[in-house]
């Protein structure tokens, strides 16, 4: 059980770092830029939100298998194919969870609104300075959203990974799995314990969130 | 030749277009006046650069910031920009905004942080996170903050209208020090004409997006065909130098050209200068000097010009000693019955004066 845990919070972690990496940039695209474009790839991150999880692992298993042009440019990038291994967990991960993180983001650099980026612009700050020096010190709230969600929302997944990862203990065996394995073999009190687990964890998690962001809202503003 | 900010712009806003080329002087406070919606905000913002006008001429001084051909984006322009409201960061303290554009610009300016700090008042608010800051505090570090970045010319965004009116009476002081102080030119752009007389050397008047006036102050309030001298409030503004102190009475005299002025209370040390405002529709006209009045600012002067500003009013343009002028406004039947023309010694009775600037 500790290595489907560990396992579980090694993907949530990696998942989570890389969606900031990717999320930052995309969501300040989507709340800068206008037109049908950008729309477009709104509605593309969204989809994770409504998809069952099963269609969005089906089509990853498609994709990243073997007999695609992509999944053979990743297998020989990745030295094999990346179904069934952690790393196609990683990857559908992330997918699955991008609205998680970009939606949160999305909206608190739409609220920072242009006042503050054309004050630092007349204090001759460049637009890059600009982007870390006030508007990222201003998004700590959608920041600290996102990366909880997105870490949080992981942890949960179940059907993507079932669809490319299996159940491949050590590998690709996170908690979810596990549970539905101790289910089905009857081992109820393994199960209760990682649900309970689970249940207490998340719980924990969301309310902390909540009181962090009610704490930093006071300090805010001007 | 180069001492001067050529500011030339065409750009389309809603419901008109803003078409302006000027030349203003690169020193003193040039004040940008006119109605709510005349495009003087745009204009400000074309200056800085935060918005794009396509068909532009921007020089400073030397430095040439925008051409049809060239763009210095906002961030390379050298300006202090005061916002409507102070916009400070809300995650830096008071220091770190103030030294926010300080630590970015290239070469250090003639104003230290300790200097700017004592100069605006805010010394002891330098620790405090800005939630902290009542809206004239807030409005000090804001003007710190773009003086600290070393700009070759403050634009000021109507600084005091989102200000209730004690906090604008508590930093207008400010303001005029700053006018004393500075060297380099400020563009302040606002819609109050009290505004315009405590600050401004130079006026241009906007309307609908075109410059309809443009001048010194003292001589533009004096031009009774110009827009100001039709205002309700019009005046006109004097020098003057404290010269006696009577404190029995409480009262100061000035000496003004062509005569002496008597204003409540104890303003200063004698010799100190100071700008006078008198109003246009306090200033009334007598053939005699009056002995039998409680007005006790009497002056002669002489009929310049006669315009009539309304179907009731006229305004009358007055020389005052040897290089002055002044402004008031009488009933048209009053000018009738005393048939008032151009060349007649007159006393004029002012009532109400208003001291303005340090």
């Amino acid at each position: 059980m500790l290595d489907a845990i560990l396992l579980t919070l090694k993907l949530a972690t990696l998942t989570t770092i890389i969606l900031l990496i990717i999320g930052i940039p995309l969501a300040w695209w989507l709340a800068r830029s206008r037109g049908l474009f950008k729309d477009t790839i709104a509605t593309l991150v969204s989809m994770p939100l409504v998809l069952p999880p099963t269609v969005l692992g089906f089509y990853l298993l498609i994709t990243l298998g073997p007999d695609s042009p992509l999944g053979n440019l990743l297998s020989s990038l990745f030295g094999g194919p990346l179904t069934f291994t952690f790393s196609g967990l990683v990857i559908g991960s992330v997918i699955f969870s991008l609205p998680f993180m970009v939606q949160p983001l999305r909206n608190t650099f739409e609220s920072i609104g242009n006042r503050p980026l054309e004050v630092a612009a007349t204090l001759r700050a460049s637009p890059l300075d600009t982007f870390f020096s006030v508007v990222l010190p201003l998004s700590r709230n959608g920041l600290l959203t996102g990366s909880i969600m997105s870490f949080v929302h992981t942890l949960g997944e179940f059907g993507v990974v079932l669809m490319i990862g299996g159940n491949i203990p050590g590998e690709t065996k996170v908690l979810s799995i596990a549970i539905y394995d101790f289910v089905e073999s009857l081992e109820w009190a393994q199960a209760h314990l990682i649900a309970g687990g689970m249940l207490g964890f998340s719980f924990i998690v969301i309310l902390s969130m909540t009181l962090l962001e009610r704490n930093s809202r006071k300090v805010g503003d001007v | 030749m180069s001492k001067q900010l050529h500011i030339c712009f065409k750009t389309p806003l809603e419901h008109f277009t803003l078409d302006v080329d000027i030349k203003i002087p690169a020193t003193g406070v040039t004040v940008l006046f006119g109605p709510s919606g005349c495009g003087k905000t745009t204009l400000l913002r074309c200056i800085a650069g935060l918005h794009k006008a396509e068909n532009a001429q921007l020089r400073i001084n030397d430095d040439i910031w925008q051409e049809p051909a060239s763009y210095l984006p906002a961030y390379m322009r050298k300006v202090g920009y005061v916002f409507q409201e102070p916009s400070l960061f809300p995650h830096l303290n008071v220091t770190k905004n103030l030294l926010f554009g300080h630590k970015r610009a290239q070469q250090q300016g003639q104003l230290s942080l300790n200097e700017v700090s004592q100069l605006l008042g805010i010394s002891h608010l330098l620790q405090r996170m800005p939630n902290k800051l009542s809206g004239g505090e807030k409005q000090r570090v804001a003007i710190g903050r773009a003086l600290l970045s070393n700009p070759e010319i403050l634009l000021m965004d109507e600084p005091l209208s989102a200000l209730d009116y004690s906090t604008k009476a508590e930093i207008i002081p400010y303001l005029e020090q700053l006018h004393e102080r500075l060297s380099i030119p400020i563009v302040y752009v606002t819609h109050a004409l009290s505004e315009v007389k405590s600050m401004a050397d130079y006026i241009v008047l906007l309307e609908k997006g075109k410059v309809s006036a443009q001048g010194p102050l003292k001589e533009m309030l004096l031009d009774l065909t110009a827009p100001l001298a039709r205002f309700s409030n019009a005046g006109s503004l004097i020098d003057a130098i404290v010269s006696h102190y009577d404190k029995h009475y409480d009262l100061t005299e000035f000496s003004v050209d062509g005569g002496t002025v008597t204003v409540p209370g104890n303003i200063g040390a004698i010799g100190t200068r100071k700008r006078i405002h008198l109003s246009a529709n306090h200033i009334s006209l007598a053939r005699t000097p009056a002995n039998d009045s409680t007005i006790v600012n009497i002056l002669p002067v002489t009929i310049l010009e006669i315009d009539q500003a309304s179907s009731a009013q006229c305004n009358v343009r007055l020389q005052l000693g040897q290089d002055s002028q002044i402004l008031a406004r009488i009933t048209r039947r009053s000018k009738d019955q005393l048939a008032l023309s151009v060349g007649d010694q007159l006393y004029a009775q002012v009532k109400g004066v208003s001291l303005v600037k340090l």
